[in-house]
């Protein structure tokens, strides 16, 4: 008999990490295989590493550290912290150092370093992206960060899994983003909770690993500890371009215990906005059409894939940013900057008005490259709307899918683009 | 915190209150000062907070408190800014985790919730699980923290844990 019969993806994974067979509920103690930290979380852990008495980290080849967030720096106080990472990089000889411009840590992560089957942590909530790949994948905080560094482990309370069905097929222009946001918006923001959600369905199977990202990207906007999504052909045909194998292939049983079974039909599904200033506050676009709008972000860990650059270039080539906008578009990293310049995307932005920076978080941090002036009104693709998000107070922030952001830059205002056809 | 008690004051909030709130990110990413990024502790709910506050102080808000960013400046500038404990009716799980290893008592306790006002003074014994309101001479128990949290919270936090310790107790 199988010891691990009837068990979640999750509790598979945590089975593995921690040798015994584990079910939702129980505390356990995890080797991680993979810590990641940024310049917004990196110099708190490297102070409480310190603090706990740390001398050398467990492993310097399992700490992944990334200065994305303020990047390049916009301030003395910034400076200071980026330096205090690089003098930790060397010191502790860490090998996987993302220095500025490289990309944003997620993508980084994705891009480099994540298989199916690991057990990865980062003090950043939206770590858990990585589930998209089949892997456990979490946010913590930098003492526990901190902690990691010293140990390589940390506890964990086994989640209970969520199963969110996605059927049907998704209408043209609607996108990953739409799926979690109007997922957002039905679930609310606490609606899943320290549990771990399944995406399941025809739907997932068809979207790209890049679509598959953005879903599970936005789990932590409806509370849930991980997202995660079983391993098929197209992931392991994504691990095979990145030149990587799997930790383990992990699926979920047949008798698999889900705490929920919800099913979404995408069928029929609209593009959706979040409005301010929550991520649950969603609307389909058509609702808010018309809204006036002064800054367009394209970009993030949610949305600054390939396969966003694309579908936003598709509309602008053809068209120019609206006189009354500013857009910015910032590809995710390096990797994906460089592979937009050779498609032409960067310069189709370019030609059509678009600011394009460096990669990193750009204006969703709030720190710099865009921060709004009160009373203005940002879309964006990224992945938060609260009050002050982008560093003032008095700013509206909506949130949709690249294909959203670029019309509505074009017509200067929020605009569905199938209402156009 | 005088052992695994508390008393103090209380400051009302409502639901889903996200950590941009509780210290926006434009201050965080500038320094590691705690003292100095107190200054706008809740300033996205309330401008005046960190100077209304006194120490000892307590939140009582909604549910899902601390939802948002996995920063740890928000429970720290909390702490630092006075506030002795957290009572919500849920907590986002990053700000619970986070709360109890920076040494920030976190309660879960609907009922509590749903009748206290703020000024109110309140009495909590994380030991036994019991929350005393003494403006309103009434008493409520919740599920006490778990006891290995519980000793994180007992020694200040998970830095003095660890350096006790040396490794998790689970």
């Amino acid at each position: 008999m199988n010891v691990l019969a009837g068990k979640t993806i999750t509790e598979k994974i945590f089975s593995l990490a921690c040798g015994k067979t584990v079910e939702a509920g129980d505390l356990i103690v995890a080797d991680v295989d993979l810590a990641m930290a940024h310049d917004g979380t990196a110099p708190l852990a490297i102070n409480s590493f310190r603090e706990m008495g740390g001398e050398k980290v467990w492993d310097p080849f399992k700490i992944v550290l990334v200065i994305d967030h303020v990047a390049p720096s916009s301030n003395e106080g910034t400076s200071n912290l980026h330096k205090m990472m690089r003098e930790f990089v060397r010191e502790q000889e860490i090998k996987n150092f993302y220095d500025v411009g490289m990309g944003v840590c997620h993508q980084l992560m994705v891009e480099n370093y994540v298989s199916p089957g690991m057990v990865v942590v980062g003090a950043d909530s939206h770590t858990c992206t990585y589930g998209a790949l089949g892997a456990f994948a979490t946010g913590i905080g930098s003492t526990e960060m901190a902690a990691v560094f010293k140990t390589g482990k940390l506890w964990f309370r086994v989640p209970e899994t969520l199963r969110y069905m996605l059927k049907g097929k998704l209408p043209q222009n609607v996108m990953a983003k739409d799926i979690i946001l109007y997922i957002a918006g039905e679930v609310k923001a606490d609606g899943a909770t320290y549990k771990a959600i399944d995406f399941s369905g025809e739907v997932v199977k068809d979207l790209s690993v890049d679509g598959r990202l953005t879903l599970c990207n936005m789990v932590v906007e409806i509370g849930a500890k991980n997202g995660v999504i079983e391993p098929d052909e197209k992931t392991m045909a994504y691990i095979r371009s990145k030149g990587r194998k799997p930790k383990t292939i992990v699926k979920n049983d047949e008798d698999a215990e889900f705490e929920e079974e919800i099913e979404f039909d995408v069928s029929k599904l609209e593009p959706q906005i979040a409005c301010p200033p929550t991520v649950d506050n969603v609307k389909p676009v058509s609702e808010v059409e018309g809204l006036e709008i002064d800054q367009v972000f394209l970009g993030s860990c949610t949305n600054g894939r390939m396969e966003d650059l694309r579908e936003a270039a598709k509309i602008l080539s053809k068209n120019r940013v609206h006189p009354n906008v500013r857009m910015i578009v910032i590809p995710a990293s390096a990797e994906i900057y460089l592979e937009a310049l050779k498609e032409g995307l960067i310069e189709t932005f370019l030609r059509a008005g678009c600011v394009v920076c460096n990669p990193g978080c750009g204006p969703c941090a709030g720190a710099h490259q865009g921060v709004p002036e009160k009373g203005e009104v940002v879309l964006s693709t990224s992945n938060r709307n609260f009050v002050g998000r982008m560093g003032c107070a008095e700013a509206d922030i909506y949130l949709c899918s690249p294909i959203t952001a670029a019309i509505s830059a074009v017509k200067g205002k929020i605009t569905n683009i199938n209402s156009l056809r | 915190m005088d052992g695994l008690k508390v008393k103090g004051k209380v400051w009302r909030f409502g639901d889903d209150i996200n950590t941009d709130v509780i210290i926006p990110g434009k201050y965080k990413f500038k320094t590691l000062d705690m003292k100095e990024l107190a200054k706008h502790a809740m300033e996205g709910v309330d401008q005046d907070f960190s100077r209304k506050v006194s120490r000892g102080d307590l939140i009582v808000a909604g549910k899902n408190f601390g939802c948002g960013s996995s920063r740890e400046q928000a429970p720290r500038v909390l702490k630092e800014a006075g506030v002795s404990a957290v009572v919500a009716v849920s907590f986002a799980r990053i700000f619970f985790r986070n709360a109890i290893n920076v040494g920030l008592p976190v309660i879960e306790c609907k009922d509590a919730v749903k009748e206290t006002d703020e000024g109110d003074l309140v009495e909590i014994d994380l030991e036994k699980g019991m929350l005393k309101n003494l403006a309103k001479n009434r008493v409520y128990m919740f599920k006490p923290i778990p006891p290995p949290l519980l000793e994180i919270l007992r020694v200040g936090g998970l830095v003095e844990y660890l350096k006790q310790y040396g490794t998790y107790k689970v």
